[in-house]
């Protein structure tokens, strides 16, 4: 039997309390709210707190509400199937809500939540082992190790961003409220959150919360997330592809596209889509007529530089990259039933 | 070294049965089961919550015990394979797994059969797609899923 090791677990009686355990306990300490990601990485010694500071149990992260501005207000400690099986949200961001319904599997989504996605850490297949593992091959400089494994002569370590949500809600143009001690709050756009380094990839201080995520009014925008993997389920993202479409008349007014699992942050490519400004999507150009999206494609694909370091050839998940964003475009124009998932 | 760390009061249901448990803070559902309750019908698998074989119902949903702590299953009602039949009588879904050679190891069964359980609780009459989601977080080795989903499609229709 895998057992975490010896560690206590704080129940605080707020978000502010969180963060005020947090700045305490410092570096001995991590937030817990679902723990499917957390769990696993303590039996493997990837992460080692000595005091967990549960989240799971506070009500007041577990409420979906509607803002005066007529977008929704997010709890950080909403599970992934509550919004998955969320009608009004799956009208008004399909792209969020599939990627919701898209994360692992239905057991996992039953309690992990949509803060602990947006935090999901970075993987990589030299850090995502058990310790044995990685001490027979030789730690890496994210975990116990001072080089990086995949790319020996890299500065910094190439761990792979693997949020599904977080290029959806950077699309959607969505930000997080991070609660800090005394109650301190900020609001940050989504794509304000990470830093292109996979081991520190969150531009949040140690003892800020991730408190809730709110998406702005979905306006006439349509949007849809195309997910690449070995298997339809379970697995993380190899190619992540979210894109917001917003239409005037029949031409396109705007267009966002945001990649995942391509570097170690989201990548927001929206400029990649400029030739698409001011054209209509006709059947002949979603059918990839003119070359139009291909270009588009080609284009918004040019960050994604995947490392030997996840599954399957480095080089096909480049090409299927493209592949993805020409399928995200097709599906958020409408042309393809965007499919709702369920809990 | 890290510090002693004092068991904690853990109070739940399972199987219907009210339980007091003194537990450490970072023992998993799936430890309490088996070690602390003798339930050794949950199995562990993967432990990180790639695999299914531990699934169980908590509150009637399935969520998988190798991840969860035990403040995470304070008061709940948490159900394993164990409580799913009645006396002899065994539930529809345990039923149809026999009869329709839904299983050959049996490793994976009592989290698919709770997983199954679920979802025709909320939802009687499945499509075998519905079917197939539901089940995309239990893994079977031996099968090919066929019987399986053969065997659920035949408790549904059982239930009506």
């Amino acid at each position: 039997m895998l057992r975490l090791p010896p560690c206590s677990y704080l129940r605080p009686g707020s978000v502010e309390e969180a963060a005020e355990l947090l700045s305490r306990h410092g570096e001995r300490a991590m937030l817990v709210a679902g723990g499917t990601d957390l769990v696993p990485k303590m039996k493997r010694g990837q992460m080692e707190p000595e005091v967990l500071i549960g989240l799971g149990h506070l009500a007041e992260l577990r409420a979906v509400t509607e803002t005066e501005e007529g977008g929704f207000l997010i709890g950080a400690g909403v599970t992934l199937a509550e919004v998955s099986a969320h009608r009004r949200l799956a009208a008004a961001y399909p792209a969020y809500v599939r990627a919701a319904a898209l994360v692992s599997s239905p057991a996992l989504r039953n309690v992990g939540t949509i803060g602990g996605n947006l935090c999901v850490d970075t993987r990589c297949n030299y850090y995502d082992m058990s310790f044995e593992w990685r001490q027979a091959c030789g730690f890496c400089m994210k975990k116990d190790g001072d080089i990086c494994r995949v790319a020996p002569a890299s500065k910094r370590c190439r761990a792979i961003a693997s949020s599904d949500t977080a290029p959806a809600a950077i699309a959607l143009g969505a930000s997080v409220v991070l609660a800090g001690p005394a109650g301190r709050r900020r609001e940050v756009p989504v794509d304000g959150l990470y830093r292109d380094d996979g081991q520190y990839y969150l531009e949040k201080s140690a003892d800020e919360v991730v408190e809730s995520v709110r998406l702005p009014a979905p306006g006439s925008w349509c949007s849809s997330y195309v997910k690449v993997r070995r298997r339809n389920t379970i697995d993380f993202p190899l190619a992540g592809v979210a894109v917001a479409l917003r239409r005037s008349g029949p031409l396109v007014d705007d267009c966002r596209i945001v990649l995942t699992a391509v570097g170690s942050r989201p990548f927001d490519v929206s400029a990649a889509a400029a030739p698409l400004i001011g054209r209509e999507l006709t059947a002949d150009v979603l059918a990839g007529a003119d070359g139009l999206l291909a270009e588009v494609a080609a284009e918004a694909a040019k960050v994604a530089k995947p490392l030997d370091n996840a599954d399957l050839h480095y080089v096909w998940r480049k090409q299927m990259t493209r592949r993805a964003v020409e399928q995200a475009i097709v599906e958020a124009a409408g042309r393809l039933p965007v499919p709702t998932g369920r809990a | 070294m890290r510090p002693p760390v004092r068991r904690e009061v853990l109070r739940l249901s399972v199987n219907g049965e009210e339980r007091e448990l003194l537990v450490r803070p970072y023992a998993t559902l799936l430890e309490v089961l088996r070690e602390e309750l003798r339930l050794t019908g949950t199995k562990h698998g993967c432990e990180l919550g790639e695999c299914g074989a531990c699934t169980v119902l908590v509150g009637g949903v399935p969520q998988l015990s190798c991840l969860l702590l035990p403040a995470q299953v304070e008061g709940a009602e948490v159900t394993t394979i164990e409580g799913l039949a009645d006396g002899a009588t065994l539930d529809a879904v345990q039923r149809a797994f026999m009869e329709r050679g839904g299983l050959q190891c049996g490793y994976c069964t009592p989290g698919m059969v709770l997983a199954a359980r679920a979802l025709l609780d909320a939802n009687p009459s499945p499509t075998r797609e519905e079917i197939r989601e539901a089940l995309a977080g239990n893994l079977c080795r031996c099968t090919g899923y066929a019987g399986i989903l053969d065997a659920v499609e035949d408790a549904a229709r059982s239930g009506r």
